[in-house]
């Protein structure tokens, strides 16, 4: 095992299995958003079940783990690979074959590490550890997370970065997909293609999944 | 043609090293880069000048000795070509051109535009070898080998070793030549034998020697004279996971 985690493919291996881990947490996070469209009464019974069921609660130090595990290893490589480069080119002009994104993973993935500083103090933080109004619904008395998200979601700061985050994240996505799926190594000459197509796809999904509903809560806070 | 030149000079690994410009007339486009080279240092020589030290052997891109950033991307803009292959045909009349040894902490510049390359070397002396006594040449056919086993195999086996996917990478990692390497061998049946030690030293004296890691970037896939794919790097992580569990 140490051999295995003192290799950088081993290390690389860990940051791909751990992306591909949040990546089906983001799958799961986008549906319980899109509920907010249900209307109040979803959006509260589902964010109640998802505060107070056992295996949900027993997922999040998972999450953390794996959070904690892809943004830590991550780092310690980029810090290594910067080492291994001390002087840059006076001239770069790449064929292409590379995209932004994938030169640029690591200032993309701290954008997302801010992001998720505002994003988590603002709701899970305050859902778990802060006073939120109360409310019931179906003779159980639940925090009102509907109101929570909606009253941030009115405020144009707060959607604007909410939104720019997600371009971001989507472009982070766009790569990292199809890097983890390389990384464990499930790729070759005729899958290559096809997994660059279902990351683009997922991350396209997701980044707009989870932005439309900002936009579509503060137009919607405007128009009343 | 008049072509004018800015080359990195450097006295030797300890110096410290910079451009110096160089206008050249008299360039014909039938010659090849390193004949421009060639005739660049005779008009040195003749001012009494330092020619500049430069890389080459075979000129006929099977040795892997000729490297150059030329004008931001390794062995210039051709694509899939060496250095020694390219032609003054891609370059204009009256045009600048920029020439950088590889840039690699691994691949320290011994002076000019030789880089010192032997990490390679010490990465497959760590395994990129079958342990088998040497002798007459087997018969062909006694290990029967699937076609396109065999192809992908002689795809991996046309690595040169010239750094270029080190120098192109933004992360300077050289997994694209452990990973030609270890294909190569475990992609035949002579090489299944050792694949698991073979990885497992390649990988690590790779990372001892101070690459940097793999992103996927895919910028030394685009650069490498060979064509040599990333989908080797793929089998270079699968043989590892496979050796580590």
């Amino acid at each position: 095992m140490s051999t295995f985690l003192g290799a950088s493919v081993g290390r690389k291996l860990v940051v791909g299995i751990s992306g591909l881990f949040l990546v089906l947490f983001l799958v799961v996070h986008l549906v319980v958003n899109l509920t907010l469209l249900a209307g109040p009464e979803t959006y509260n019974t589902v964010a109640h079940w998802m505060g107070t069921n056992p295996a949900v609660l027993g997922m999040r130090p998972v999450l953390v783990l794996g959070l904690l595990l892809h943004i830590a290893v991550s780092m310690y490589l980029s810090v290594s690979n910067l080492r291994a480069r001390p002087r840059r080119y006076l001239k770069v002009d790449p064929a292409g074959g590379s995209t932004w994104a994938s030169r640029n993973m690591f200032i993309l993935g701290v954008c997302i590490i801010l992001f998720l500083a505002l994003h988590l103090s603002s709701f899970s933080i305050r859902m778990t550890f802060g006073s939120v109004d109360m409310v019931e619904i179906s003779g159980v008395l639940m925090k009102d997370a509907y109101a929570l998200v909606t009253t941030r979601f009115s405020l144009w700061w707060y959607v604007s970065l909410y939104s720019v985050a997600m371009v971001l994240l989507g472009l982070h996505l766009a790569h990292g997909v199809q890097s983890s799926l390389q990384t464990i190594g499930l790729n070759d000459h005729r899958w290559r293609e096809r997994w660059a197509s279902l990351g683009l796809a997922y991350a396209v999904v997701v980044a707009v999944g989870f932005a439309i509903l900002p936009i579509y809560f503060f137009v919607q806070a405007q128009m009343s | 043609m008049k072509i004018k030149l800015k080359i990195w000079r450097q006295e030797s690994a300890e110096a410290k090293g910079g451009f110096v410009s160089y206008d050249l007339e008299g360039v014909s486009k039938e010659m090849s880069f390193l004949e421009m080279l060639d005739y660049l240092n005779s008009t040195l020589i003749e001012g009494d000048e330092e020619p500049v030290a430069f890389e080459h052997d075979c000129r006929e891109g099977i040795c892997g000795c000729c490297s150059l950033f030329i004008n931001g991307r390794p062995h210039g803009p051709a694509g899939e070509t060496t250095t020694c292959e390219l032609r003054m045909t891609q370059f204009e009349d009256g045009s600048e051109i920029v020439i950088e040894p590889w840039r690699s902490r691994v691949f320290p510049v011994i002076r000019d535009l030789i880089v010192d390359r032997s990490a390679f070397d010490k990465i497959l002396q760590a395994g990129g070898f079958i342990s088998a006594n040497t002798g007459a040449a087997p018969e062909a056919n006694s290990i029967p080998i699937a076609k396109h086993k065999a192809d992908e195999a002689f795809d991996a086996a046309i690595c040169v070793g010239c750094g270029a996917c080190v120098a192109s990478c933004p992360n300077g990692s050289a997994m694209l030549f452990v990973a030609a390497k270890v294909s190569q061998l475990a992609l035949l049946p002579q090489g299944r034998a050792e694949a698991k030690k073979r990885v497992r030293k390649m990988v690590a004296k790779m990372d001892e020697l101070g690459f940097g890691a793999c992103g996927n970037i895919g910028a030394c896939e685009a650069e490498c004279p060979k064509g040599i794919k990333i989908s080797h790097i793929a089998r270079l992580n699968r043989e590892f996971l496979r050796a580590s569990i």
